[in-house]
């Protein structure tokens, strides 16, 4: 490849904060596609595919991971004015992912029991999602992000368009690949109608209710949901945690889950240290 | 009117006629219609629900099947029931046999320089749907009108509705959902149909009544073993009918259309935002919904492709403009919603834009029910004006 090859294309980084890798790793589950795209773009920075790293600046920064340390805070800075475009992808870089968890805790809760000298530990007391340190571009949401998904961003950005991509609901999906929809069939306890769409329903279309893993839609009512699930039985308790999982921080999502906060919540997050192995 | 011949008639059954088959005798017909090239499509269980798939045999029906429903809640209880249409309708309306939930209009495909416009050719097996109810005959008819009837019709729900066959059956178990009666639908058949199936079982045994409703009903009739239809058989059917008609609780107010066209100020649309998800099942599993978004996509070829898909006055996106959305709040897009369905339809195609299906009220997660909905409505109206009452 010549050097002159290299700089006709637009040049593509992934970063990763704190998270699991699964999300970039959607560039990689890119099979059909990747061979086409990585003649489209030049991929500068990707860890999890090459140790080769082309220095910026970047033509389009994917973010993966939310913010949990002070050296993250700076770095993400950094990243950010090396990027002529940043996305953040997946639940923990958009709402500050499953270890979002921590901001309902106390300071140094889960790290007191899980290591044995937290002392040497230099953490945030909150994970919070790349938008709330930098300006970002575009949020890919979804945990993990849909690989269709993500393959539709670069291509908007190579094209210079739009991402067809919507906040509506996951509803939306089912009825469209005529998946019967669980709630009204009494099948689960489905967080559909207040989760964004983009998955393709895959959890309902296998008689799973959505865990709303794509966080709430653009219009998320997530109150009358939550009274639904009560008349069907739901307790308090299992309301508050149906919101307080992957996306625990988006505002409709903490917000409802805060509403059906009891004392029984606060016991059972109290109680549920993790057992340290010797 | 009797058929008077026998089964080794020549003459062919002629629009009118009424018969009588065995459920052998409707198998044979599925077979017929087969053997004709249609694609039979009806009603089949899977998934918990009555939804529509393939049809080989009256054995994919939902033979001994009967569903429950009511606001926000659906049930299929199988009993012991020799009968096929012991239920009202499904989740799914045959609203995506024509007007599919996702379509590509056309691809731009890049050579070089130059772009070359590719439109996708339409060519599918005539289709047969097979069991449809009443209501759903008349959501066709509601469907044509915008789809097919105005200057510029959709060209792929033309192809695809073009040479459809229409076995309707009649309505003999509404569930609590149901208002097709007051919105002049069903639960009988009148026009529309090939042909026409009431199902029955009494002393006289399980059979269906079947009535001509086309020349081509009646070729395809004439093909299968029957027998003539007695009184005892139309008085049964006429039975089923009223006995249809007195269990449908839920109705329609007669005038809603005025009602809604000066309830635009009502404070009634905040208060159903409340509890409105905004989530669009309802407007999904209507048969005459026809909202859809048109977008561009690349791909990595350098092609373009425009896409249409199904979508729903209660997106967001659906109203957006330069700078936002014009219908920002919950309540201004159920007032869409519903306007729309029960009153401008009217302006727009000179029809409602409801049949009475109910399925928006089975299949919305919180059970807004828009009959209940309709009904305040029209009681508002017909309170003084609070300023009047203050004079």
């Amino acid at each position: 490849m010549s050097v002159a090859a290299t700089h006709t294309r637009p040049t593509l980084a992934v970063w990763k904060f704190a998270s699991c890798d699964g999300c970039q790793l959607s560039l990689l589950d890119c099979e059909e596609e990747l061979l086409a795209l990585a003649e489209a773009v030049h991929i500068a920075h990707f860890t999890e595919m090459t140790r080769t790293s082309v220095s910026g600046p970047y033509d389009v920064s994917l973010v993966e991971g939310s913010i949990t340390t002070p050296e993250d805070a700076e770095r993400i800075k950094e990243i950010r004015a090396n990027s002529r475009r940043l996305v953040a992808i997946g639940a923990c870089a958009t709402a500050g992912g499953i270890q979002g968890l921590r901001n309902f805790a106390a300071s140094g809760d889960y790290a007191g029991t899980v290591y044995a000298h937290p002392q040497y530990l230099s953490t945030l007391d909150t994970s919070t999602p790349i938008s709330e340190h930098v300006t970002v571009d575009f949020e890919l949401h979804g945990c993990p992000i849909d690989k269709g998904q993500l393959l539709e961003v670069l291509l908007a950005s190579l094209a210079g368009r739009r991402p067809v991509i919507t906040g509506h609901s996951l509803c939306q999906e089912c009825k469209s690949r005529d998946t019967v929809c669980l709630l009204v069939t009494g099948e689960g306890a489905c967080l559909g109608p207040v989760t964004r769409a983009g998955c393709g329903a895959l959890c309902p279309s296998v008689g799973r209710a959505c865990f709303g893993c794509f966080g709430p839609s653009d219009t998320a009512n997530t109150a009358s949901l939550a009274a639904r699930l009560a008349n069907d039985g739901a307790t308090e308790l299992q309301i508050s945690r149906l919101f307080r999982t992957f996306n625990a921080n988006a505002p409709a999502f903490l917000a409802e889950s805060r509403a059906h906060e009891s004392t029984e919540v606060a016991v059972h997050f109290s109680a549920s240290r993790i057992v340290r192995r010797p | 009117m009797v058929e008077t011949t026998d089964n080794s008639a020549v003459l062919a059954l002629r629009p009118g006629d009424v018969v009588v088959l065995s459920r052998d005798g409707l198998d044979a017909l599925i077979s017929a219609l087969r053997e004709a090239d249609y694609d039979v499509t009806g009603p089949t269980v899977r998934n918990a629900a009555i939804v529509l798939g393939p049809v080989s045999s009256t054995s994919d029906l939902p033979v001994g099947y009967r569903d429950e429903q009511s606001a926000g809640r659906y049930r299929v209880v199988k009993e012991d029931d020799e009968r096929c249409f012991q239920w009202a309708v499904g989740p799914g309306s045959w609203k995506g046999e024509f007007f599919p939930s996702k379509q590509e209009q056309w691809r731009a495909v890049r050579s070089g320089e130059t772009y070359t416009f590719v439109e996708p050719r339409f060519e599918s097996p005539s289709l047969a749907i097979f069991g449809a109810r009443p209501c759903e005959v008349a959501a066709i008819g509601v469907l044509d009108k915008v789809l097919s009837q105005g200057t510029y019709g959709d060209a792929r729900y033309v192809s695809r509705r073009r040479d459809l066959f229409v076995v309707v059956a009649e309505c003999g178990a509404p569930a609590s959902t149901c208002f097709c009666t007051s919105m002049g639908t069903g639960p009988g058949a009148s026009d529309g149909f090939d042909l026409s199936l009431s199902e029955i079982s009494d002393a006289g045994g399980h059979r269906f009544v079947v009535r001509v409703g086309s020349e081509r009903g009646g070729a395809i009739l004439s093909t299968v073993a029957r027998e003539r239809a007695s009184s005892e058989d139309l008085v049964a059917r006429e039975r089923l009918l009223e006995d249809a008609e007195t269990t449908m609780s839920r109705r329609m107010p007669s005038g809603i259309a005025a009602v809604l066209a000066h309830s635009q100020e009502s404070p009634r649309w905040s208060e159903i935002a409340e509890r409105c998800l905004s989530c669009a099942n309802c407007t999904l599993v209507c048969p005459t919904c026809f909202c859809s978004d048109v977008h561009d996509v690349t791909d990595l070829s350098g092609a373009v492709i425009r896409e249409r898909t199904w979508s729903s006055c209660f997106d967001l996106e659906h109203s957006y403009l330069h700078g936002g959305s014009v219908r920002a709040s919950g309540g201004s897009r159920y007032r869409q919603w519903m306007t729309h369905k029960l009153s401008t339809w009217w302006d727009q195609f000179d029809a409602s834009g409801c049949v009475g299906c109910g399925r928006c009220i089975a299949w919305c997660p919180v059970g807004i029910d828009i009959t209940e909905e309709a009904a305040l409505f029209e009681q508002d109206a017909q309170l003084p004006e609070p300023e009047a009452s203050a004079r």
